[in-house]
């Protein structure tokens, strides 16, 4: 841990301060931005007038009520605002999908998703499926198997497993479905269609399929 | 991303009214693909309405033996769905073609069809694209051109469509409902729906300004084997090189509609005369007027070989 003085930073209190630096880089919350108001009432802003919106939401658990810049995406919204860094940005144009919560139940690319379309909505994050001290069945199966290297991309291949054991038992199909009106199985090849929009640069697929596979409670 | 104000309506009229108010709004959905483009400044809306709470997310019956799906209904969710899966199974297997579990979950039925090309030179913002900047000249023509369009292109743009579900849709002859700002509905047929790109490719739909779209509805199912087919880089999450839909009948009789060929889901119905004499003579009449680049020639002979795989697989 650095100290500076009698200053002692984290590591990530240094990355949430360099963060906050940038995230104001992106979306400037000016005092002259202008509410254009959310419902009725529309008002075309002037070329390069900031807009702010407000919106309520649960995220594990907790009620927030915040007031953002409109262009803020929920990725955003979570590290920026609610300093829940867990949830990752990594390519922030939805092909990695380090950055998947799940919203009302379902995964989704919180990176291509605006804050300001969550009105009500129920966010659960990587921080709301498991603590160090009371992990998640799946976290502890990716602890258990190594599914990861760098760990860059473990919060979203965790929530997006999560999720994606829900669709299975909700008998969704897969590209790899062999017949459509059968129940889908978790077998190995559908499990790797259906995670195929979480990307490992470190490539631990072999260990994230074994973690995700244990916890299905079927053999891979 | 440029600043723009938010709206959130409860009906669809008010959103349409919106639209139709405020210069340079747009709808947003799922956004998957919206803001994507917003991010690059490719999309730069003022005025974002967001669509996500007027109701449209059921799937019904229709009177007519059919289907109405709302317009905001998720792709994951029609893919899903117990009647679709059983008669219109081209329609599920072409969404689960598509994206990924996450965006699939975003997407919406009307959003999928309105999604842009992914043409390389419509996202260079340092290229010309007649789409993104009319008038400045098609890189694509001269430029790595091996994934764009073969047929019903034009000297001014090579795009192809990249949705897998309007693909489906347009071999189920799928029927696009609209309400404008005055409150005016309209049903257009997809196969007018999208527009090939002659010498204006940045206009891409027949929709009006503000006209929002409310349902796509199905006619009463058809019957036989529900084939789609999709060619690509990688084994999944991949946009189509070629895909081909098809719906065949027990007697060899059928229909074929094609996707990653041309600046919307290509579907000549005469082709389909040719279908019990085999792929070549339903491809040379479907590519009749095709005029790929010297990188896309390919596609061609795949869109035959793909479609003899098709029509075996539907013999069984």
């Amino acid at each position: 841990m650095p100290t500076f003085g009698d200053l002692k930073l984290s590591r990530r209190d240094m990355l949430m301060g360099t963060a906050a630096t940038l995230a104001l880089g992106n979306a400037p919350n000016t005092a002259s931005a202008q509410d254009a108001g959310v419902s009725g009432g529309a008002v075309a802003l002037a070329a390069g007038t900031p807009s702010l919106a407000k919106v309520s939401f649960t995220v594990n658990g907790a009620a927030h009520d915040l007031n953002l810049d409109t262009r803020t995406t929920l990725l955003d919204a979570l590290r920026e605002h609610l300093h829940l860094t867990g949830s990752k940005k990594g390519c922030d144009q939805g092909q990695c999908g380090a950055c998947t919560v799940i919203v009302e139940g379902r995964r989704i690319a919180s990176c291509l998703s605006l804050a300001v379309m969550h009105q009500g909505d129920a966010i659960t994050t990587i921080e709301g499926l498991g603590t160090p001290d009371n992990m998640h069945p799946m976290q502890a199966a990716f602890v258990k198997h190594d599914g990861y290297q760098c760990g860059y991309c473990t919060p979203g291949q965790i929530c997006s497993a999560v999720a994606m054991l829900d669709e299975i038992k909700a008998g969704m199909p897969s590209h790899v479905t062999a017949d459509l009106e059968a129940t889908p199985q978790l077998t190995n090849a559908e499990l790797r269609e259906r995670m195929s929009g979480n990307i490992c640069r470190c490539g631990a697929y072999s260990n994230i399929a074994e973690a995700i596979t244990e916890v299905a409670g079927s053999p891979a | 991303m440029k600043p723009f104000s938010f709206e959130r309506p409860n009906t669809p009229a008010e959103a349409a009214a919106a639209a139709a108010r405020v210069d340079g709004a747009k709808f947003v959905a799922g956004g998957t693909n919206l803001l994507d483009l917003m991010k690059l400044q490719i999309e730069t809306p003022t005025h974002l309405i967001d669509v996500n709470r007027l109701g449209l997310d059921k799937i019904e019956a229709s009177s007519d033996g059919g289907l109405r799906i709302g317009a905001l209904v998720r792709n994951s969710d029609l893919a899903a769905d117990q009647r679709v899966r059983r008669d219109y199974a081209v329609l599920s297997r072409a969404l689960l073609a598509g994206a990924n579990g996450q965006l699939r979950n975003q997407s919406t039925t009307a959003g999928n069809l309105l999604q842009r090309t992914r043409c390389p030179y419509f996202y260079d913002t340092n290229q010309p694209c007649n789409k993104r900047l009319p008038g400045s000249g098609c890189s694509a023509l001269h430029g790595f051109s091996r994934q764009l369009g073969i047929v019903g292109t034009s000297d001014a743009c090579i795009a192809t469509h990249p949705s897998d579900m309007a693909v489906a849709m347009r071999l189920l002859d799928a029927t696009v409902q609209t309400v404008n700002g005055a409150g005016a509905e309209r049903r257009i047929a997809i196969a007018d729906f999208h527009r090939l790109p002659g010498d204006t490719p940045q206009i891409e739909t027949t929709l009006q300004r503000g006209e929002l779209i409310t349902a796509v509805t199905l006619p009463k199912p058809v019957g036989g084997k529900h084939i789609y087919r999709k060619v690509r880089d990688r084994a999944s999450f991949a946009f189509a090189l070629i895909s081909v839909a098809a719906i065949v009948q027990r007697d060899g009789t059928g229909r074929v509609a094609l996707g990653g060929v041309a600046h919307k889901p290509w579907r000549v119905e005469a082709a389909e005369a040719a279908m019990p004499r085999g792929a070549k003579a339903v491809a040379e009449q479907l590519l009749a007027e095709a005029m790929p680049t010297e990188q896309n020639a390919y596609k061609r002979p795949l869109v035959e070989r793909t479609l003899g795989a098709v029509l075996a697989e539907a013999k069984g």
